[in-house]
């Protein structure tokens, strides 16, 4: 990544020199080696870096940064070039306003992951090649990238952006996919229905309503959310019952249906470690079988099966005779 | 006078002193660690440092009633519903939580007290609890609080070598003690010893960290508006999602709403947690006061740095917990705030 982060650095100066840009939105280096910000950099480029720390996805910001004057250079790794798709298909990005660079990734690291693997007082943390290296104030420990990684990184679209203006890669890519990613989903589905509620509630019951999986969700981009309305009675910090927390994350999972791209960000802001995603991806996998193979975000302007209508839709549950197959 | 009982033997004394009230430990669930109330075979972690979630939660709880109404015709009628419950016990509470009782009870217990707060607090017992294995984002000493023994509870513990060592502090400590006294074996020298041993260790480790010798002394009074006005709020505040994560992690945030749900035929009044994060943090009639999330996130760091100490003594209303450094989705916390703005002796930390 270091021979990475290098021509990164050194394409985007080009871009700054040339006026193609004015500003790059990328990630800073914190107070430690995992803490990694997402920001805003002008020409200077100050505290820049990119490593396996940098999970964040900085698409949702391109919406802000588009009301502003210049065009502002954008980092996307492949998952996060699919969410700037469908921000561009749903007209909430302007593309004139933005340079994208499609960058490389081997996978981000989970410094939960890291923590649970009794890692504690961390001094440094750096990566060697497939191994991670911590030091910390009750010794040091190494551990394998590939034991650390992110949820998302185990069930990666792929390597290839499907998005930007031009690419800076690795000569050789890094596989990280290990896992199917409707696994859970098919277990989920298997369960009686008591069994899902348990699990469920179970989960669900440690929110704490602090919205972070909304506001950093790609797809929760209205401009005022219907759980920040005070006439509601529902709004955002009101996690007044065990319903409300379940009817927020269903409400949310409906309204993101067909437009997630199961970028993981959800899941992976949430102080309480909940599997939101699996909510998304049952929404995903029901849309593949009922409409066919669909990845929001996979081209500019797609219509999405569920904001799309055609004469053969399958109807599921009411008219099973038309197609529904449930 | 000191106890001690051997780790193993823990249940047993969970056991007994949940006997007859309810006791709070830290309890994982699905990998994540809470104040839960304790069960028999319950995961309690005593070697788990911060809960998600601080023990405020016991005294201040995110959602509680207040009031009922409910409409009949034109007739209205009050129906009292507030659950101060009764009395409770809470171990594993580490010193900055506990301490962090203090900054809230300056605010609910001034009076007028609010009513709710103080019954909890006259509910429960704090047992404190040493950290055996303080964390890189604990900075508990910046602020003068110390790890390795609590001033604040009712009675202290601490963990080595396979026992759990008990000192009530407080006359309700005593009582609660004697309620398990049967378990416990009183300390000799050695024992005393071995918890000067445990409180050395935790102090060789506190002064590894790297946010120890974090310096707040700028943020004070008189340097208010020059900090207030600063354009770095600016930067600091640029990629914050407005999320109310770091308000509701943390110990110390004391801010709340009262909201009415219409239940039907009435009204059910809550009082729930708020956040200075969210867009309608204090609205009134005319509209949100902080209309950028600039001033949102500013107010989040001037309340706890500067306006709160300003009303009481100069004590900050941050424990050094940590808990912001941990959870926040893009890795904005006080620590960088103070490093930022507090000015140049914390440029070599
Ligand atoms: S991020 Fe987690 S805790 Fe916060 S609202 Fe979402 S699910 Fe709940
Ligand atoms: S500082 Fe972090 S945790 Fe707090 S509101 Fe902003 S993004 Fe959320
Ligand atoms: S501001 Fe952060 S470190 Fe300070 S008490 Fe709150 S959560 Fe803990
Ligand atoms: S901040 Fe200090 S008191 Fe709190 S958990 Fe960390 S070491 Fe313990």
């Amino acid at each position: 990544m270091q021979e990475i982060f290098g021509r990164i650095k050194k394409r985007a100066a080009e871009l700054f020199a040339d006026g193609t840009v004015t500003r790059m939105v990328g990630w800073q280096k914190g107070e430690s080696d995992y803490d990694k910000t997402p920001a805003v950099f002008g020409p200077d480029m100050k505290g820049f870096v990119y490593d396996g720390f940098c999970g964040a996805n900085l698409s949702k910001y391109l919406i802000n940064l588009s009301k502003v004057e210049g065009r502002t250079l954008v980092l996307l790794k492949p998952c996060d070039s699919y969410s700037f798709n469908q921000l561009l298909t749903e007209h909430r990005i302007d593309r004139d306003k933005v340079y994208a660079i499609g960058i490389d990734c081997n996978g981000k690291l989970d410094i939960n992951k890291i923590r649970a693997l009794g890692v504690k007082g961390i001094r440094s943390v750096a990566e060697e090649g497939d191994e991670v290296v911590l030091d910390t104030v009750y010794g040091s420990k190494r551990v394998k990238r590939s034991e650390v990684l992110l949820d998302r990184c185990y069930c990666c679209k792929g390597k290839d952006h499907v998005a930007g203006d031009e690419f800076i890669l690795a000569e050789k890519r890094v596989d990280t996919t290990t896992t199917d990613r409707f696994e859970l989903v098919k277990k989920l589905e298997a369960m009686t229905p008591d069994e899902r509620y348990e699990f469920w509630r179970g989960e669900l019951s440690r929110c704490i309503r602090c919205n972070a999986c909304r506001n950093v969700c790609p797809a929760c981009s209205c401009v005022k959310c219907v759980f920040d309305n005070p006439a509601l009675g529902t709004d955002s910090k009101a996690n007044s019952d065990t319903f409300e927390e379940n009817m927020f994350h269903i409400i949310r999972a409906f309204h993101v249906a067909g437009r997630c791209t199961d970028c993981g960000e959800c899941s992976r802001v949430c102080p309480q470690h909940i599997p939101l995603h699996l909510l998304n991806r049952k929404f995903i996998r029901d849309i593949d079988e009922l409409y066919g193979e669909y990845q929001a975000g996979a081209e500019v302007g797609q219509r999405g099966p569920l904001t799309d209508f055609a004469k053969n839709d399958a109807e599921p549950g009411a008219t099973p005779d038309k197609g529904g197959k449930k | 006078m000191m106890y001690k009982i051997r780790t193993e033997r823990l249940p047993e004394l969970f056991a007994l002193a949940a006997a007859d009230k309810a006791l709070y430990l830290p309890v994982e669930q699905g990998g994540q660690v809470e104040f839960r109330p304790w069960s028999e075979g319950a995961a309690v972690r005593f070697d788990a440092l911060n809960t998600v979630r601080s023990a405020k939660d016991l005294f201040f709880p995110q959602t509680e009633n207040l009031v009922a109404f409910r409409t009949e015709g034109k007739k209205i009628s009050i129906i009292e519903n507030a659950d101060t419950g009764a009395p409770f016990g809470l171990m594993g509470v580490r010193s900055c939580d506990a301490k962090s009782f203090e900054i809230l009870d300056r605010v609910f217990l001034a009076e007028p007290a609010d009513t709710y707060y103080k019954a909890r607090r006259e509910n429960g017992t704090v047992v404190t609890l040493a950290c055996h294995e303080p964390e890189e984002t604990c900075f508990c000493a910046a602020l003068g609080i110390d790890a390795a023994e609590s001033a604040d509870g009712d009675a202290a513990s601490w963990i080595r070598d396979g026992w759990f060592y008990l000192k009530p502090v407080t006359a309700k400590g005593e009582a609660s003690v004697e309620t398990v006294r049967p378990l416990l074996t009183e300390c000799d020298g050695a024992d005393d010893a071995a918890v000067e041993a445990e409180k050395k260790d935790i102090g060789a480790v506190i002064g590894q960290l790297p946010f120890s010798k974090l310096d707040l002394s700028r943020f004070r009074g008189e340097n208010m508006l020059e900090i207030f006005n600063d354009p770095r709020w600016k930067e600091l505040s640029a990629a914050c999602l407005g999320c109310g994560t770091c308000t509701y992690v943390c110990p110390t945030c004391q801010c709340y709403d009262i909201k009415d749900f219409k239940t039907g035929d009435g009204i059910q009044r809550f009082r729930t947690w708020d956040s200075c994060m969210y867009s309608d943090f204090t609205k009134m009639s005319a509209g949100q006061p902080r209309l950028t999330q600039v001033e949102r996130f500013r107010q989040r760091f001037m309340h706890k740095l500067v306006y709160y100490p300003m009303n009481n003594d100069g004590l900050y209303s941050c424990v050094g917990c940590g808990r912001c450094l941990r959870k926040c989705p893009i890795s904005m916390n006080i620590v960088k705030v103070a490093k930022t703005l507090g000015g140049e002796q914390n440029d070599e930390q």
